[in-house]
């Protein structure tokens, strides 16, 4: 059924494209001399760039080459910091909530860890790590090991004790619980925080260049900061923005293939 | 033919043990915030019940709402363990689960990430049964149940009553000699009620096992089985009567209701269980 004052998907994606052309179209008009003064251009400009030549910038990543390494290594950065992140989560989640004793004992300094501000965490991993991608996997590392070890905590206490109890009955061992009722279970709950813990990465790797680095989409915003140069800034940010709309993306696509399970609200299908 | 002696007859041994005994159980919780028990923190629920399942008999236990009946099955089936009293399967005293036993619970108990073959062949790997061996026979109990072709649909896909084939399925692959089933049809919709009841009588005569089955419907209980026990309301829930049920088999639940041999038993068991049903009631409502 098709609700009221909902456009369908083709003419939704013409809307999409005319509103971030009048974005641009208010952006340009503010930044270039013509309908505003051009002191008020050139004021905006110093503090918003200007949008074509934030493109031609973008083009000129592209056309010569220049941001492949950069991008390639905030990209490795960031996988890096999704892989060891979500599997130390998983790890830890699993056995603190199987585990009451370690979990008791644990839970004031976990509680401590998630409330402190982590991207502070930067520096010391500079200084243990270096400028390498060994400290922005680490901070990347601190920020998603939270999200998914909650999850699964959260998976794992909310088996349901039928589902538990059946399995018991069916003459599963202690493993093979673990293997078919705790980690299906912990599992779904990681994969429905992907979205979350994949832009928490992008945000760990590229704030990590951002405060130290030799290499990477944030250490080129960094060097155009320091001279002033608005226009290069905003085309890593656009670069960074298209990039985290990509990798949301294929994580959609991932969930969608790993959770066919999973009920869904609507499940009917036009003919 | 309606008598369990009858089945045990080639296997002599067995009538003398009984397939299932609960002797003087009682089971004692630490009442939470809420005290209802009768001593202090305490919350008896079932008190000195004695129970026996004969090899190839099929008994319902009726009672109350909330009067102990899962505690009760719960303890048959090792998943808990009683304050006091002994569990006995065929002889031997039961220690840990009880590994002879399947379990059909009352509320949806089936793994959400697994397909319907999958979940149906779950316990045959638990069990070491290699794994294609276990596929063949897991899609061959699907169709016995009736669903064939749903090998692929996950729980959410499958309405209420296929949901209960797929669990029974997953009690019966493993061919287990005693079936508990907690209010296994209590979510059904009358029709679909009297169509399980019918199959599981089905799968159930063609090869006899103990069945233990609890439900709050009186009528269910006749239909299906050889011997009913009624339970008193709780706290301190224990059997109050015991009535055999002579009535011919094979039986259709729907048509043997009509019968008035049905009518008299139902009348008589009714008589036994109305003052406990009104117990219970009064309870509830002081709660």
């Amino acid at each position: 059924m098709r609700k009221a004052g909902k456009p369908e998907s083709g003419r939704l994606a013409l809307y999409h494209a005319l509103l971030l052309g009048a974005l641009f179209a208010v952006w340009y008009f503010l930044t270039a001399p013509g309908l505003v003064s051009e002191d008020f251009a050139k004021n905006t400009a110093f503090f918003f760039g200007r949008p074509v030549q934030v493109l031609k910038v973008t083009w000129e990543w592209f056309a010569s080459g220049k941001i492949y390494p950069h991008l390639g290594i905030t990209l490795v950065e960031t996988l890096l910091a999704f892989a060891v992140g979500s599997v130390l989560g998983l790890g830890v989640g699993l056995w603190l909530a199987l585990s009451p004793m370690a979990s008791a004992l644990a839970d004031p300094y976990i509680k401590a860890m998630n409330a402190m501000p982590r991207v502070i965490l930067a520096p010391i991993f500079a200084v243990w790590f270096g400028l390498g991608i060994t400290s922005k996997v680490a901070l990347g590392v601190t920020l998603v090991f939270f999200i998914v070890f909650f999850n699964v905590y959260q998976g794992v206490k909310e088996v349901s004790p039928t589902v538990l109890a059946n399995a018991r009955m069916l003459g599963a061992s202690r493993h093979q619980l673990l293997r078919h009722i705790y980690l299906p279970s912990a599992t779904s709950w990681v994969f429905s925080s992907l979205h979350t813990s994949v832009g928490m990465a992008f945000v760990g790797a590229v704030v990590g260049e951002y405060l130290g680095s030799a290499k990477g989409v944030g250490y080129l915003i960094l060097q155009a900061e320091g001279v002033f140069d608005i226009n290069t800034v905003f085309a890593g940010i656009l670069v960074l923005t298209a990039c985290a709309l990509v990798l949301d993306v294929i994580v959609t696509r991932i969930e969608a293939r790993l959770l066919v399970w999973r009920p869904k609200t609507a499940e009917t299908e036009a003919l | 033919m309606a008598t369990p002696g009858s089945i045990a007859a080639g296997a002599p041994v067995a009538l003398a043990a009984p397939a299932l005994a609960l002797d003087r159980i009682t089971c004692t919780f630490a009442a939470r915030a809420v005290a209802k028990g009768d001593e202090a923190g305490r919350y008896t629920a079932v008190r000195d019940a004695t129970l026996v399942v004969a090899p190839g008999e099929f008994v319902s236990v009726v009672g109350p709402t909330g009067c102990g009946k899962s505690t009760l099955l719960n303890v048959a089936a090792g998943l808990l363990a009683p304050s006091a009293g002994r569990v006995a399967v065929f002889g031997a005293p039961l220690d840990g689960l009880n590994r002879s036993a399947g379990y059909m619970f009352q509320t949806d108990a089936l793994m959400p990430w697994r397909s319907a073959l999958a979940t149906v062949t779950a316990g045959l790997p638990f069990r070491g049964t290699a794994p294609d061996i276990a596929e063949a026979q897991a899609r061959d109990w699907l169709a016995r149940v009736g669903l064939a072709g749903f090998e692929h649909r996950y729980p959410h896909q499958l309405s209420g009553g296929m949901k209960k084939r797929v669990a029974l399925a997953q009690m019966l692959i493993l061919d287990p000699q005693i079936l508990l089933m907690d209010e296994p049809f209590s979510a059904l919709d009358v029709q679909t009620r009297q169509l399980m009841e019918n199959e599981l009588l089905d799968l159930w005569s063609a090869n006899r096992k103990s069945v233990l089955f609890i439900t709050h419907d009186l009528e269910e209980a006749i239909s299906l089985s050889d011997r009913v026990i009624v339970l008193s309301a709780g706290p301190g829930t224990r059997p109050i009567g015991e009535f055999t049920i002579d009535l011919p088999r094979p039986r259709d639940v729907a048509e043997i209701r009509m019968t008035p041999r049905f009518v008299e038993l139902h009348g008589s068991i009714w008589q036994t269980m109305k003052a406990e049903v009104l117990k219970g009631y009064a309870q509830s409502r002081q709660a």
